[in-house]
């Protein structure tokens, strides 16, 4: 474990057994985050982002199970603990689950309940965690509803849900995910459901809090904007697997694996000359159930060779320091371009 | 795209379009108020021509798309239509048949391809669902203009009996496509049509779009919340506030000199996929007004950084600023507002 890091990654693996086969939704994901830092981790729908959130969480319903790897997650007492030994429901990751490490989701409205105000859900995460006396709760609750910049916090306490606007309950359950000033965040997609105009405020608002609460966070999307915006390192994810690893700039300056630089060039930009044709990437994901030994782009890669990248799974390889590529043809040659 | 879209005849003609819904109360549903969903639009699209219309959720672009063709019917305004052959159709005025007539000749292509084809129909029932309700085609001329349309959206003639089910997003939307074209329209009316995609699928989606207006000369209103795909497809580009157009210009120009101030936020808040480019941000306070509550004066100022107390009582003019540039802002002339630098 690097000594720096508060949550370190290693091996992991959660397979969703079912009737038609074994889904392997993460597949050996290994990543770091210091304190402070944002890791950004981009990919397609069902390359296993989501998955690798909720494993960390230890929240992975049946039929998924989480197979193998290490969680080393460095608590705010100073002991470091393994979170993918504990027991699911045990004590100690609901210690963790919520407190220490938090998490927001991608659709507000669905994430909250519908049958409890504003007020009562957040309550309940301050009454488990920091105090038992209720007046006192409402009072870091309505701070930190101020902090996250809802409009008239006072009132919105009283409200249910439905009543407020898809930016005012993202902000409740960033709110609500910071109450517990957690050492970690992991935020999914918190802004995929939201206007550009209220998904800058929400980007802000999360760069302000890690600047005052120092939290490291694991920034997922799809959006590779949103990830030039926030990220300080980024890990590109497909079919359960880190194809690439590196700083921000060089995924975007340099990219190595033939997925990272299709992606990139698929996406239409307000800085490119309009026009001309989008470079897209043929076919589709495929669904990682039973996968063969084989590179997991091979069906789609433009550059891949047969007898090569279908034979075994390309290792993820550090070609500079600081870089990690997971493809056959990257340390060979500069061929890949 | 290059603007060098054919700029001599119009294909429709849109002024002074108005949809409001009513805000019902009680048992009696006594009419309390109006939201102004679409209010007070007016604009043309040329032939072979791509209009953008971009706009927060909320801000009235869906209504707007469908109160064009009358999928719901507008309060006040008028719709001309001029088609390649025959003469001009005001839209308004068509009786029930009239309609159907001219549904022919302006579609709608949907956001979600997962909602919008029926689950218990084969592709070739979904394709073929507008040639037999127009009298078209029969028996095998049918299936021989489906297996031509799937060609054209680049779907395998042989999955034609197939579900939707067993289709990917991607794939649905191009069967979402195949119908829209089905009567060879043209105008297509694509809401959100790859919002729902992700970022590879968005590409191939896009640039089938762009071939199928080159190849059968359709025009297209493109509404999207996505400035990145409007600025990639679009000729020309609307923006919309509240119901009202505030600012519309050739794509090129909007985007390398916005004049109206929510223009600018709205390009200043996209995301650039570009660590370099982490430009100084202009965060919107507060939310996008209500249509059934709007502010006075200009929609915008309570938001405007720029406003002036001219702003909060006057409701601005729409003018030509430019040559094909409109804006509805009081301080237009004299703000200088940043744009994307084109091309960095």
């Amino acid at each position: 474990m690097d000594n720096a890091s508060i949550l370190s990654v290693r091996n992991l693996r959660t397979y969703f057994t079912l009737d038609e086969g074994t889904l392997k939704a993460v597949d050996g994901v290994d990543f770091d985050i210091p304190p402070r830092k944002t890791l950004g981790m981009i990919g397609e729908s069902g390359c296993g982002k989501s998955v690798t959130a909720y494993s960390i969480m230890r929240t992975v319903l049946p039929p998924g199970k989480l197979v193998a790897g290490t969680i080393d997650f460095q608590r705010a007492n100073g002991e470091l603990t393994d979170l993918a030994t504990l027991d699911p429901f045990g004590a100690t990751i609901r210690a963790i689950r919520g407190k220490e490490i938090a998490m927001i989701f991608q659709e507000p409205i669905a994430s909250l309940s519908p049958v409890h105000t504003i007020g009562e859900q957040m309550m309940e995460m301050v009454l488990l965690h920091r105090t038992k006396n209720k007046r006192e709760a409402k009072e870091i609750v309505l701070d930190m509803l101020a902090k996250v910049g809802l409009p008239n916090p006072t009132q919105h306490f009283g409200e249910y849900p439905h009543q407020l606007s898809g930016g005012m309950c993202q902000r409740c359950m960033i709110a609500q995910a910071l109450t517990c000033h957690p050492s970690v965040l992991i935020a999914d997609e918190p802004t995929t459901a939201l206007d550009v105009t209220v998904q800058a405020q929400i980007i802000e608002l999360i760069r302000s809090l890690q600047d005052e609460f120092g939290m490291a966070v694991l920034y997922i999307t799809h959006d590779l904007g949103v990830i030039a915006e926030v990220a300080d390192a980024v890990a590109v994810m497909y079919l359960g697997r880190i194809v690439e690893y590196a700083a921000t700039r060089t995924i975007f300056k340099r990219p190595l694996h033939p997925y990272t630089q299709r992606l990139l060039k698929a996406i239409p930009t307000l800085t490119t000359p309009a026009g001309g044709r989008l470079e897209n990437i043929k076919g589709n994901v495929p669904v990682p159930l039973d996968p063969p030994a084989a590179c997991g782009f091979y069906s789609r890669c433009l550059l891949a060779q047969d007898g090569l990248c279908n034979t075994s799974v390309p290792p993820l390889v550090e070609v500079e320091p600081g870089h990690k590529v997971r493809c056959f043809l990257v340390p060979a040659g500069e061929g890949v371009s | 795209m290059s603007n060098s879209g054919p700029q001599s005849s119009i294909l429709l003609e849109v002024e002074h379009l108005k949809k409001y819904f009513p805000i019902e109360k009680g048992l009696l549903k006594t009419v309390v108020g109006q939201i102004k969903a679409v209010d007070d639009v007016s604009f043309v699209i040329h032939r072979n021509e791509t209009l953008g219309l971009v706009g927060e959720s909320g801000s009235g672009k869906t209504t707007l798309g469908r109160s064009i063709i009358r999928a719901i019917e507008p309060t006040a305004g008028k719709v001309m239509f001029y088609p390649k052959d025959g003469a001009p159709i005001d839209v308004r005025t068509l009786d029930k048949r009239g309609l159907k007539v001219f549904w022919r000749s302006a579609q709608l292509v949907f956001q979600n391809p997962y909602s919008s084809l029926d689950p218990r129909k084969t592709v070739l029932q979904i394709v073929s669902e507008p040639l037999i309700l127009h009298n078209i085609a029969h028996g095998d001329e049918l299936v021989a203009r489906v297996k031509h349309l799937m060609n054209l959206v680049g779907l395998e003639v042989q999955h034609m009996n197939r579900y939707p089910h067993a289709f990917s997003g991607g794939q649905r939307q191009r069967i979402g496509i195949a119908r829209a074209l089905a009567l060879n329209p043209e105008l297509i009316i694509a809401d959100e049509p790859v919002s729902a995609l992700d970022v590879s699928i968005q590409a191939q989606i896009l640039n089938l779009l762009q071939d199928l207006r080159r190849e059968l000369n359709l025009s297209f209103l493109f509404i999207s919340h996505g400035l990145n795909v409007i600025k990639h497809v679009s000729h020309r580009v609307a923006v919309m506030y509240v119901g009202q157009l505030i600012e519309m210009a050739p794509a090129g120009e909007l985007f390398a000199n916005p004049r109206h101030p929510y223009t600018e936020a709205l390009l200043s808040a996209v995301p650039k996929p570009d660590p370099d480019l982490r430009m100084q941000r202009i965060t919107l306070q507060g939310e996008v007004a209500s249509p059934a509550n709007p502010p006075s004066g200009c929609y915008f100022h309570p938001r405007c950084r720029y406003a002036q107390a001219r702003c909060q009582s006057e409701s601005p003019a729409w003018q030509e600023i430019a040559p094909a540039h409109f804006v509805a802002c009081h301080r237009a002339h004299e703000l200088e507002l940043l744009g994307i630098p084109v091309g960095g």
